[in-house]
């Protein structure tokens, strides 16, 4: 039905209609990440105010609905500044270079059954190579501001998110190893089978169960990743002030802001995806469907900001502690154990 | 001549890693230099991708790009370069460069032209089909075929690692190192004992109205 109602676009492209049906599903994929960043930053506020007891912004629009609208127009008409002696090309490189992963990202993610723009067999592999990627905004921008702070924030940034990306491949690995498939659509459908879902219990049947200290593993390093609280050394206000972003202004300042929301949305959807059975309805009598992402993703998101109100930011070694010598060996561990169970007659992914 | 995507593909990104290539060696800043080394390791990604090599194209991503150049560009930030000292001996060395140079390019040229490489000898990748994982089968053909020499290439790995450790490692007994594990097992009552003092009376003019002792 779908195509008979192209056909008329189709035909009036012609050799082009790949490239504007390409496009047009790209902009319906960041159209409503580029809104559900600006409401994160809202929920975030909101969310952190109640935590302390606080009312959080309401006097933009009813309840405060349009401050990210006000927020946005506010950045949009501030003069852009670079440092004199900063180096130019690459001040404004590395905003650039922080959001176009975090959007390239989503060209593999999964929303519902088929419903994903490109269906790559190595999904999951893409996945970790673009990820690996968002790094190289903060480092240039730190590097290129010819600031002590932003510099300090780069370096901070580099050690951490390179070590916590080795525990999210690991954690991975484990994924990989017990859906047997690249495939992000097949690491789904596969949660969808076992015992559990026979029964009409699917959420017992997810990864997140099989996989408990994986998925764990796993959201933490997100957390680290996203250079968020309690992970947040990168940009400590009480230590550099703003870290890699100190010498950005409007919307060069704003594109490294949207990277970081788009980053943590994208974890949780991730999240979602390889641990919480992605669209996979919970139980057997509800249907299937993308609103069920949507609503694993939010609470995943509220994880994010109850961890953020709640704990204070850990010491930069912790946190390198935390990440070679916890996650690292307990990733290795998983690995081997996961291993045995698949070959044992005990397994539960044939 | 009608020329296909994946060949207009072919030579954009030759040329860019070509350009890339030249600017590594060229640029004067040594960070502008590092950056374009990872332009280079990235465009050529995207060549082995047009010739269906998708797992080494993603990985040479994931690991080149994603981790080893992100520490290397962290070591040239952080050096000191005098650029104009390291120019010095340009000119002095430039033969010596120029030999070297010119037996690279006759080696490769033998290579590429001999016998059994003659690009000609070379079948342009199959298409494959939809449900093909080039991961799948070159984990079979790593796993079974060469699976010891791929578990040797490991173990040198492991031992260049763990040289390097060696190497770099210093004991440094002056520094006070923290207990994670008994950090952890405090408990309040094990350091902190709170006395419960009476109120004064305002004319013995005391000062500290609660002592906390250990």
């Amino acid at each position: 039905m779908m195509d008979q109602l192209l056909q008329p676009f189709a035909s009036f492209f012609g050799p082009l209609w790949v490239v504007v049906w390409t496009l047009f599903k790209i902009v319906l994929i960041v159209a409503p990440l580029m809104g559900a960043v600006a409401y994160m930053t809202l929920a975030e506020r909101k969310v952190i105010g109640w935590i302390q007891v606080r009312i959080g912004p309401n006097r933009v629009g009813p309840l405060g609905l349009l401050q990210p609208v006000a927020d946005g127009l506010k950045l949009l008409f501030k003069e852009i500044i670079s440092p004199a002696k900063a180096s130019k090309e690459l001040f404004f490189l590395g905003p650039v270079m922080a959001i176009a992963p975090a959007f390239a990202a989503w060209a593999v993610v999964p929303f519902a059954d088929g419903l994903v723009l490109a269906n790559v067999n190595a999904g999951l592999l893409f996945l970790m190579a673009i990820t690996s990627l968002g790094v190289y905004g903060v480092i240039i921008a730190g590097w290129a501001s010819n600031s002590k702070y932003a510099f300090l924030g780069a370096m901070r940034s580099a050690a951490q998110m390179v070590s916590y990306e080795l525990a999210m491949g690991f954690s991975l690995v484990c994924v990989l190893m017990v859906s047997g498939s690249l495939n992000i659509s097949e690491i789904v459908t596969g949660q969808g089978a076992g015992r559990f879902a026979d029964l009409g219990l699917g959420f017992l049947s997810w990864n997140w169960l099989p996989l408990l200290p994986m998925f764990f593993v796993y959201f933490v390093s997100g957390v680290a990743e996203t250079n968020r609280a309690p992970f947040d050394v990168v940009e400590g206000e009480s230590e550099i002030v703003a870290g890699h972003m100190i010498e950005y202004s409007g919307m060069a300042f704003s594109m490294f802001f949207i990277a970081e929301y788009a980053n943590m949305i994208l974890v949780a959807v991730l999240t979602a995806v390889f641990f919480l059975g992605g669209w996979l309805s919970p139980v057997g009598f509800l249907p299937d469907g993308i609103w069920w992402l949507l609503v694993k993703a939010a609470v995943l998101l509220f994880v994010f900001l109850w961890i953020r109100a709640t704990f204070p930011r850990f010491r930069y070694d912790q946190i390198m502690r935390l990440g070679w010598k916890v996650f690292i060996p307990l990733c290795l561990l998983w690995v081997l154990v996961v291993g045995i169970w698949i070959l044992s007659p005990l397994s539960i992914w044939k | 001549m009608a020329i296909s995507f994946p060949t207009i593909c072919f030579y954009l990104f030759s040329a860019i890693l070509v350009f890339a290539g030249l600017r590594v060696i060229t640029a004067r800043n040594p960070v502008h230099a590092v950056l374009y080394l990872v332009l280079a390791f990235f465009t050529s990604g995207m060549i082995w991708m047009l010739m269906q090599a998708e797992f080494l194209a993603i990985a040479i991503v994931l690991i080149y790009v994603g981790a080893v150049m992100v520490l290397f560009l962290f070591v040239v930030m952080m050096l000191d370069i005098n650029v104009d000292k390291m120019r010095e001996g340009f000119w002095r060395y430039l033969p010596v460069g120029l030999v070297v140079a010119a037996i690279m390019v006759a080696e490769m040229a033998m290579v590429l032209n001999g016998r059994y490489f003659r690009l000609e000898n070379q079948p342009a990748p199959q298409a494959v089909d939809a449900g093909y994982s080039n991961a799948q089968d070159l984990a079979r053909v790593i796993f079974t075929d060469y699976a010891y020499p791929f578990e040797l290439a490991s173990l040198i790995l492991l031992v260049a690692m763990i040289s390097a450790v060696m190497l770099t490692y210093r004991r440094r007994e002056s520094i006070k190192h923290m207990d994670p594990a008994a950090q952890i097992a405090v408990k309040a009552k094990d350091r902190l004992v709170i006395h419960s003092i009476p109120a004064e009376k305002e004319e013995s003019g005391a000062e500290s109205t609660a002592e906390v002792t250990k």
